[in-house]
């Protein structure tokens, strides 16, 4: 039923955001902006801040530090706040509490970061549209739904598009569950980065760059694992990559379904992943990223995946047109001119130090129970001279994780 | 430009020992709501055409001060009697319940008279006269009320009326379109932004986890400098032991002092690490708001990746102007820092607050720093 709702609101959204005309201030949008900052200043914790429909313009980010506070619109796409001539930023809505939950409005068109939860426990993202109406552009703000450094974090049924960098995206975080949101032009769809215990399902991620990530970056507060990506329907993200580069989402190649970079303990399974030009997953080490040098990456990061785990996923074309020179040279090489790239894609880059003989040990390894789906390791430390699509190396099986648990439960 | 701060604070210093108080009712400590008027503060008041301090209040300046869009500030710090402030090395003093700090952002008037004509100098010669602010001559913005309470610090924004009598309560903050004028009559229309009450806390909550809010200024470091009081120049640690709102401070020459930005006579890496730690270093902290990003640039963040050499951005989105790295040493424009200090853009530019204008000569400081940096960054694979 979720799904079909959504199928049927996406286009109709696109359709009435493709006429828009330049908004201006009004006298009345001013006064809203007004009231809702003096809500925010003078929320207690219980408060539920209702927001009528309606299409309201602001001129400036808006922030909460009070716990407690519930922000509710009559839906998203009801009740709408337009950024669109955002003069004080950069976010649209910023947060620094505990105990919080937004339902049910829009935020349109911020300059930054949508909206932006640095820390705090408890937080619900229901409902949600988050969109950057001109389709996706460099300019567009980077992140729609980003939560970071937060813990018990639940994002559901929610809608983010034409994010320039991440449309969903949980930094730094514990305790997470993203479940049936729908992320589209995006440069990544949904993004799980440095984050522990994430369940990722029932989520649609389509004409993105990259549909759904794992990601591990250096220099942070926590390494990030123990991630599920399960049940999504993940396919046809192959938008050119619109990120500004330096970016870590702006080494992801055009046609990425999922891509797990240097987290572990990854499982992906029971996905619908189909038609990604350049691989269905890819698993990366930070250093195909080529933001890795000595100086600015601290001496203790772990650049490698380990205990990844593929299983029981149906797998549908793509591979055909790999995005960059490297990888198309690699696939013609292997594949032919009119062949295409198996549906796993491995960078091939391992800890050496840890191997014992020839494999990662137990539990740090890549296992794939999918059928007969292929891999190729591209051989990156070797520049792809050495590629190899021999599947022997990954006929293992891993613990499987446990369910995230969302303690307290957010009042539904 | 040192001549010019050396002659205002002379002519500040007159406005001490005279009776400028005369007619005002003694500061008055809010324990608690927010007064409608700044003047129910008596803390700073418009007097015969002039801005003027209370008994008691006592002005004091920064080595290297926050960039607000080339405003003027008067600081003023007040406590009720018998009682003082701790010294801290490192940290903010701790405060007794009841002192108040103030901050007055102003412009000094272009000659055109035009009242949204401000003027972009670092010339502060003209803003006083024997008894305060000389309102002839400057256009008061906004004036910014710390308030140490029983329960912690409170931030609460005034802003000034355009006739300037008194300034009101603006909890949400305002959005107020100024031109700014140079001396050679360049001009440059932008947005003064006045934070609303959550928005202070962006900056001043220095630790995100407690989110208590400080002020910024009153650190050793920061104030460990000479000021031209009444009765001559007095380094301002000293004089506040002396008059009693400090206790516990070394000889100024044992306590931390950063540069003064402007100071040619300091090393540039003095310079700018004394101006990333009072323009960034309140969120980039281990603690602060950009703890997310690894960024450290607060001043005792050693030089390296912690200080952003060679380090890859984690969120800057399109802040990053297509730059892979924070800084890279010897190359200021593949740089990410001076391309977020360059720009106005509310998407791009840093600090995200407190300025809708490229402060140039702080531009031209980081870029002269990073540029004198060896070494460069190589990606390995």
């Amino acid at each position: 039923m979720r799904k079909t709702h959504l199928a049927v609101i996406i286009p109709f959204l696109l359709a009435a955001c493709s006429s828009q005309q330049a908004p201006t201030q009004s006298s009345t949008d001013a006064s809203f902006e007004a009231k809702l900052q003096q809500q925010l200043l003078d929320a207690k914790p219980g408060s539920v801040i209702e927001i009528p429909a309606g299409h309201y313009h602001l001129q400036r980010g808006l922030s909460l530090r009070t716990d407690g506070v519930t922000i509710r619109g009559a839906g998203k796409d009801q009740t709408v706040l337009s950024f669109k001539g955002q003069v004080v930023g950069p976010e649209g809505l910023l947060v620094n509490a505990n105990d919080f939950t937004i339902e049910d409005l829009a935020l349109e068109d911020t300059k930054g970061d949508a909206l932006k939860i640095n820390q705090g426990k408890n937080i619900t993202i229901r409902g949600v549209r988050v969109e950057w109406t001109g389709g996706p552009k460099t300019t567009n703000g980077a992140y729609g739904l980003y939560p970071v450094k937060t813990q018990n974090v639940l994002v559901e049924d929610s809608v983010v598009i034409g994010a320039s960098d991440a449309g969903i995206y949980v930094g730094q975080s514990n305790n997470i569950v993203v479940r049936r949101n729908h992320a589209e032009y995006n440069v990544a769809g949904i993004e799980i980065e440095n984050s522990v215990n994430a369940d990722v399902y029932d989520n649609t991620a389509t004409h993105n760059t990259g549909g759904i990530l794992v990601f591990n970056m250096p220099n942070l507060s926590q390494a990030g694992h123990s991630s599920r990506v399960f049940k999504n329907q993940v396919f046809d993200n192959n938008t050119d990559n619109f990120a500004a580069k330096g970016a870590a989402v702006a080494s992801v190649p055009r046609g990425a379904g999922v891509v797990v970079n240097s987290n572990d303990k990854v499982e992906i399974f029971d996905n619908d992943i189909a038609d990604h030009k350049t691989a269905n997953v890819i698993i990366s080490s930070y250093f195909s990223t080529n933001y890795y040098n000595t100086k600015g990456v601290a001496a203790d990061y772990n650049p490698y995946p380990k205990g990844i785990f593929i299983y029981d996923n149906r797998f549908k074309g793509g591979g055909d047109s790999p995005d960059g020179i490297k990888l198309k040279t690699l696939k013609t090489a292997v594949f032919g001119i009119n062949g295409k790239f198996p549906d796993i894609l491995w960078d091939g880059y391992v800890d050496q130090r840890t191997l014992v003989n020839g494999l990662p040990p137990d539990g740090e390894r890549f296992c794939i129970q999918n059928g007969d789906v292929g891999v190729i390791n591209a051989d990156g430390p070797h520049d792809y001279k050495n590629p190899s699509t021999d599947t022997k190396p990954y006929q293992c099986t891993l613990p499987k994780l446990s369910p995230v648990v969302l303690d307290p439960e957010p009042k539904a | 430009m040192m001549k010019y701060c050396l002659r205002a604070g002379l002519l500040l210093a007159l406005l001490l020992v005279s009776a400028c108080h005369r007619g005002l009712d003694p500061v008055a400590f809010q324990a608690d709501g927010r007064p409608p008027r700044l003047s129910d503060w008596h803390v700073v008041e418009v007097r015969g055409g002039k801005l003027v301090l209370n008994e008691g209040v006592v002005p004091y300046d920064l080595n290297t001060p926050l960039f607000t869009d080339y405003a003027h500030k008067l600081r003023t710090i007040w406590m009720p009697k018998g009682v003082s402030a701790k010294y801290d090395a490192t940290d903010t003093f701790d405060f007794p319940v009841g002192t108040i700090i103030s901050k007055t952002f102003y412009y000094p008037k272009t000659a055109n008279g035009k009242f949204s004509d401000v003027a972009r100098t670092y010339d502060s010669s003209r803003d006083f006269a024997g008894e305060g602010l000389d309102l002839a001559n400057v256009h008061l913005v906004e004036t910014r009320i710390l308030v140490r309470r029983e329960a912690g610090w409170a931030a609460i924004p005034y802003v000034w009326k355009d006739d300037q009598s008194d300034a009101e309560l603006a909890r949400t903050g305002a959005v107020i379109p100024l031109t700014l004028v140079a001396d050679a009559g360049e001009r440059e229309d932008f947005n003064y932004v006045v934070p609303d009450e959550s928005q202070c806390s962006s900056c001043h909550a220095q630790d995100w986890v407690t989110r208590k809010i400080h002020p910024i200024g009153p650190k050793a470091r920061h104030l460990n400098r000479d000021y031209h009081y009444a009765d001559g120049p007095e380094n301002q640690l000293a004089h506040l032991m002396k008059v009693g709102y400090l206790t516990g401070a070394p000889a100024p020459a044992e306590a931390p002092r950063n540069a003064n930005w402007m100071d040619t006579h300091a090393s540039l890496d003095a310079r700018a690490r004394a101006y990333l730690d009072i323009n960034c270093g309140h969120c980039h902290n281990p603690k602060g708001a950009a703890n997310t990003t690894g960024l450290t640039l607060d001043v005792s963040a050693p030089e390296d990746r912690h200080l952003g050499i060679c380090k890859p951005p984690v969120a800057a989105g399109r802040g990053t102007g297509d730059h892979l790295f924070d800084i890279v040493p010897g190359v200021p424009n593949d740089s990410i820092l001076p391309y977020r200090m360059d720009s106005a853009d509310p998407g791009v530019m840093m600090p995200e607050l407190g300025r809708s204008t490229v402060h140039r000569e702080g531009v031209a400081l980081i870029k002269a720093w990073i540029a004198a940096q060896s070494g460069g960054c190589v990606a390995i694979h």
